[in-house]
């Protein structure tokens, strides 16, 4: 095998400025097929974050046909049962109660349709930094008479201020009427308008009392150690708790970011295809080159004794080798560009940040550093280059060794 | 014992549209040592000849028995193992791998035949003393003389001690110099290991220094100077 790569390392550099061309195609195209993956998974892992943390968490525990039919009447009493299977759950790092319904908010001659969610506002402030998002107020605590907090999309509508008072009407648990009025504690500001125009948050004692749902809550919304591992818990919280529950991951509670992602993320595998004929095209120009302009060498090495499986062991290696130089070095230069974009995304202004918005996504394109990224387009990239190689392996396989000596 | 047994051979090319006869029952031996030039005008069948007692082309039809096997019925891979052991290569314009070095160019035979460091150690460097090229030792082709690289293609030959050497045309792109002492290493060679050399060639030179010469006419042996009379063909 060491004649073979020593053979096949020459063999790349015996035309350097060829090979350099090849390489730089190579290089160019896993930069770009790099960059590109990179920004969109960022950009999904940025949607999807928001809508976990902001929304429904990676997973949500309901009592069953609950988000088909979301009514307070739907709710559970927030028994030992689930709370001892969350509990039990190591992958688990967060279980954030809630109690959610909707209610015609009002303040003086406005009126507006809400979403009411009931917190614990100590695991709200862990899932998703809530305290952090109050722009004026102060944040509350999980006791009763701790007053409400509104996105200031809704409090400009609603014309309330601090210390001002809003009324909630609605239905409370088996039909009876929910009423209240609180004082305005803080008014957050989410990046995401549609949040900020439609939800108040109250404490969970508050929402219980305004919903006369003492004890019960609509769902727990769980946060993962590794995301990764959604499955893997939700087929475990499915095993521990009887069919009384329903255990609902993200993508199934909102299919439309869901729908984004997939079209967004076709759109880019395009371009990648794209990319991967140019790099295919490439090495197989190369490949094919080098195996012609060799066939007396290759003819002589059969017939001095050479079997044609190690020649095309060597054509293999010297693929092989243009395909990683070009890879490794590709990742290696994007490498930095990515992290920096990591860590410092690019945020979208002006329309393109409205748009973003309006879609529910903080207006940033984050890219990932997720290492399967690099991985999973070296690979590619790779057995693209060794496709692209099979013409030339079949020919050294199949040509006539006395025509191609008397060549 | 011959080393090699050529029995009724026939090569046809194009045998379904304008058939050519490029051999016609050819019938040789050569015996250990031999220093053997095959001759005759061009297209006469020699480098078909030499081909088919290398393995690298199949006949129509015949024999040709090395070490008392038919390697005509041999497949393809057993052919590769078999000139791997038994046979070496001399081509007209040299054909070294030109991205390994003289030393390589040799060794690289022996290492395909798996043989121990030590053994390829002595053998690179007595056959380079033997063509006196030891001082291009780590030399690419590229940077030697025609004649230098084919005393190279000579010394690869010889590594893998084969039973006998086919040679096409080793000098038709040397001057005379080179020529010469191209002939004067290889019949040394001759004599010193009795390795048999069987050229195909035009050239009176080598001709001159063979020991016997063949002479081949539209794929038929007209003479041999073994027997000294004019063959009768088939």
């Amino acid at each position: 095998m060491k004649q073979l790569s020593k053979l096949a390392w020459r063999n790349l550099w015996r035309n350097r400025r060829r090979t350099l061309i090849t390489l730089a195609s190579v290089l160019m195209a896993v930069i770009l097929a790099i960059a590109i993956r990179s920004f969109q998974k960022g950009v999904y892992g940025n949607m999807i974050s928001n809508a976990v943390s902001f929304s429904t968490g990676y997973i949500q525990v309901h009592t069953k046909g609950y988000w088909n039919d979301q009514t307070i009447n739907n709710s559970f009493e927030a028994g030992r049962q689930v709370q001892q299977a969350l509990n039990n759950t190591p992958d688990i790092s967060l279980s954030v109660p809630r109690l959610e319904s909707f209610a015609l908010a009002s303040s003086g001659q406005h009126t507006k349709g809400v979403e009411v969610m009931g917190i614990d506002p100590a695991k709200e402030q862990e899932m998703n930094g809530l305290g952090k998002k109050i722009v004026r107020g102060k944040y509350i605590s999980n006791s009763d008479g701790q007053g409400i907090l509104v996105g200031d999309g809704l409090a400009k509508y609603l014309h309330l201020s601090l210390g001002d008072t809003l009324v909630l009407l609605g239905q409370g648990y088996h039909g009876t009427t929910a009423a209240g009025q609180y004082r305005i504690a803080g008014i957050f500001h989410y990046p995401l308008d549609q949040l900020n125009n439609m939800l108040v948050y109250l404490s969970l004692p508050d929402a219980r009392s305004l919903m006369a749902a003492p004890n019960r809550l609509t769902s727990f919304s769980l946060m993962l150690k590794n995301p990764d591992d959604i499955d893997k818990v939700t087929t475990s919280l499915q095993h521990t708790l009887d069919s009384t529950w329903e255990v609902l991951q993200w993508p199934v509670m909102n299919k439309t970011l869901m729908q984004e992602i997939e079209g967004d993320n076709a759109g880019g595998i395009i371009m990648l295809g794209i990319l991967y004929i140019v790099v295919a095209f490439g090495v197989f120009g190369t490949i094919l080159m080098m195996t012609m302009e060799r066939k007396k060498e290759f003819a002589v090495m059969i017939a001095i004794g050479m079997h044609r499986i190690k020649l095309i062991t060597v054509v293999i290696l010297e693929t092989i080798f243009i395909g990683l130089l070009g890879i490794l070095s590709g990742a290696v230069l994007v490498f930095p560009v990515v992290l920096y974009l990591h860590i410092h995304p690019l945020a979208l202004t002006g329309a393109a940040a409205e748009t973003y918005q309006q879609f529910g996504i903080e207006p940033l394109l984050p890219t990932s550093v997720d290492p399967r990224i690099f991985l999973s387009q070296g690979i590619t990239v790779l057995c693209i280059a060794l496709i692209s190689a099979l013409y030339p392996l079949w020919y050294i396989n199949k040509f006539k060794l006395a025509e191609t000596l008397k060549q | 014992m011959p080393v090699i047994e050529i029995k009724e051979l026939t090569k046809t090319y194009n045998e379904t549209v304008v058939p050519v006869h490029a051999l016609n029952g050819v019938n040789l031996s050569f015996e250990k040592g031999e220093f053997t030039a095959i001759v005759g005008p061009s297209g006469c069948g020699k480098t078909t000849l030499l081909n088919m007692m290398g393995g690298l082309d199949h006949p129509s039809s015949g024999q040709v028995i090395i070490a008392q096997e038919d390697i005509t019925k041999m497949d393809t891979s057993h052919l590769v193992d078999f000139r791997l052991r038994n046979i070496g290569f001399i081509f007209q314009s040299y054909n070294l791998i030109p991205v390994l070095t003289v030393r390589e160019n040799i060794q690289f035979i022996m290492e395909l035949q798996g043989r121990s460091k030590k053994e390829i150690d002595e053998r690179v460097h007595y056959l380079l003393d033997a063509m006196g090229l030891s001082d291009k030792i780590n030399v690419r082709p590229k940077y030697l003389s025609g004649g230098q690289q084919q005393r190279v293609a000579v010394a690869r030959a010889m590594a893998s001690k084969p039973k006998f050497i086919l040679a096409d045309e080793p000098t038709a792109n040397l001057d005379s110099k080179s020529t010469e002492t191209l002939l004067n290493l290889m019949a040394n060679l001759n004599e010193k290991e009795e390795v048999t050399f069987i050229f195909s060639t035009h050239d009176q030179r080598v001709m001159d220094k063979a020991k016997r010469i063949v002479t081949l006419e539209d794929g038929k042996v007209m003479n041999d100077s073994n027997s000294g009379v004019l063959h009768e063909t088939a």
